[in-house]
């Protein structure tokens, strides 16, 4: 689903990555680890263009969207991305944070058709054999109910439907981050990309964060997530990559790499943190 | 002490008897106009600044705009905003043909003039929006511009209205220049009283007075606005 061509990110001088070449199909759980500095959220952050790339493809669903002339937002909305910060919108309420981007681009998308049809209308009453007009089915409040009622659905999931209404301050470190993870499912993303999903939870909250991560997988979503939880490495992921000094040093099944590492930087790396 | 309560009867009498009253209403509601209007104006157009300002700089349009927008700032900032009251209504606008009221040349001059400040204002609240606020609304697919007006600009002005309170106090004390071009502000109706009762000492003993307690009416709100969002701000 996602090919990786040997991507380059240099900043400034310092080359952060030094040629990545890799493929996430679709229903693989891919968790990257490696030293801090390793190049780990840069690799993440270049799957969906957050970073841009120095050089290289990253071919996603076939169209490389490390090429400037596309438009970058219409596939980050299949790629989800759960930052190590949470990140909600400070401004918005629970609810808003989950509604906001399906609704603005609904709307978006109703607004264009309208357009559409406008100048179609008009251009009819000039030529003799009538355009047909595109069909609106829905109404603007229509689409609101429709995003609103998913959004509930999302925060009955995880429990904290009567959450709706606050803002996010309120909120302990795993509800926000729950929530920022059913923020991304709200776009029914293709695949979610976590940078350190529970790296800055306290301890009692790592937990509740990484069922949901798990139930996601269970179902299949398709994840890549850079952790320092090596128990839920081995535990979820179908394939590990260990990356060192920009480089994938070595990725194999998460049973191989953690009993039977082959590169000695591997063999160090894991005998420091298991 | 007798002369003293003269000069008061003599200032009642022109502000009763002579409607010196009214064209203190009337130069009141002017300063207000001109600096709520003004102060309008310098946000929509100091956000876009401020947002222009911002703007990641690989492209040549946002560098060809950030130099325009700079080019902006500097003229406004650098010099007074009598000196830009007297051009725009004595040169820019004869200039152009326009014949436009001395009220909204004070409107539109003090929003050009304020915009400049408002800017650098603006500019420093979208900084201090967390940069993770931007990659999240980035991460779900909205555009920079949406991502900007919907999720960062809300937060930056939150963080700037008590300065902006301030700019509007500023605002409202510099609007005592605009009888340059002859608009009718305070300055205005008090010279008027002044000059009918020979004696200028109470009128604008009163004028300083209303201005001094404008003044702190404002300052007054603005701290009550700075401590409920200070109440609201529970972000870490
Ligand atoms: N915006 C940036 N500007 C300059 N250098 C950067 C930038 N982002 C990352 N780097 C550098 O790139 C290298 C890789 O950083 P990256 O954040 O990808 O590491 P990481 O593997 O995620 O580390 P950690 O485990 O600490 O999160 C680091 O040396 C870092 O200093
Ligand atoms: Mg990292």
């Amino acid at each position: 689903m996602i090919d990786v061509i040997d991507l380059k990110k240099h900043f400034g001088e310092f080359q952060a990555l030094k040629g990545i070449t890799t493929t996430i199909h679709e229903g693989e759980k891919v968790a990257v680890i490696g030293p801090s500095g390793s190049g780990k959220s840069t690799f993440l952050r270049c799957l969906n263009c957050l970073e841009d790339p120095t050089s290289g493809d990253i071919v996603f669903d076939g169209v490389n969207i490390a090429d400037f002339k596309v438009d970058i937002n219409i596939h980050r909305r299949k790629m989800g991305m759960v930052f190590q910060q949470f990140n909600l919108f400070n401004n918005k309420t629970v609810i808003e944070n989950i509604m906001m981007a399906p609704l603005y681009i609904k709307k978006q998308e109703l607004r264009s058709l309208k357009l559409k049809n406008f100048f179609i209308k008009i251009t009819n009453i000039f030529t003799k054999n009538k355009k047909n007009l595109y069909e609106i089915d829905k109404a603007k409040s229509q689409i609101v109910e429709e995003v609103r009622e998913n959004a509930l659905r999302l925060l009955k999931r995880i429990g904290l439907e009567d959450k709706a209404d606050v803002y996010p301050s309120t909120l302990s470190g795993g509800q926000k981050q729950r929530i920022a993870i059913v923020r991304a499912l709200a776009m029914n993303p293709k695949v979610i990309l976590f940078d350190e999903p529970t790296s800055a939870l306290d301890p009692e909250m790592v937990g509740e964060v990484l069922d949901l991560i798990k139930q996601l997988a269970d179902e299949g979503m398709t994840l890549v997530i850079v952790t320092h939880e090596m128990g839920f490495a081995r535990e979820v992921a179908t394939r590990v990559i260990f990356m060192d000094e920009g480089m994938i040093v070595e990725e194999n099944t998460p049973e191989e790499i953690f009993t039977n590492p082959q590169n000695p930087r591997t063999k160090a790396f894991l005998s420091k943190v298991l | 002490m007798g002369s003293f309560e003269r000069k008061i009867a003599k200032f009642w009498e022109i502000f009763i008897e002579y409607d010196g009253y009214k064209r203190v209403l009337t130069g009141l509601q002017n300063t207000l106009y001109i600096a709520i209007v003004g102060l309008a104006i310098g946000i929509v157009i100091g956000t876009i600044i401020a947002i222009i300002e911002v703007i990641p700089k690989y492209k040549k349009l946002p560098r060809v705009l950030n130099g325009i927008c700079k080019f902006y700032v500097a003229l406004f900032r650098g010099s007074p905003v009598v000196v830009q009251l007297l051009v725009f209504y004595y040169v820019v606008f004869p200039l152009l043909g326009l014949n436009i009221p001395a009220v909204n040349v004070c409107v539109l001059v003090f929003g050009l003039n304020s915009a400049a400040y408002v800017s650098e204002i603006m500019r420093g609240g979208i900084m201090s929006v967390d940069s993770g606020q931007m990659e999240a609304a980035r991460a779900v697919g909205l555009s920079y511009g949406v991502s900007m007006l919907k999720v960062i600009v809300p937060q930056a002005v939150k963080n700037i209205l008590p300065t902006l309170g301030n700019e509007f106090i500023a605002l409202i004390k510099e609007t005592s220049v605009v009888s340059f071009v002859g608009a009718a502000d305070l300055y205005v109706a008090f010279n008027y009283i002044g000059t009918n009762s020979y004696e200028f000492m109470v009128p604008y003993l009163v004028m300083a007075l209303i201005y001094i307690v404008l003044v702190a009416i404002i300052a007054f709100l603005v701290k009550i606005m700075e401590r409920s969002l200070r109440k609201s701000d529970r972000r870490n």
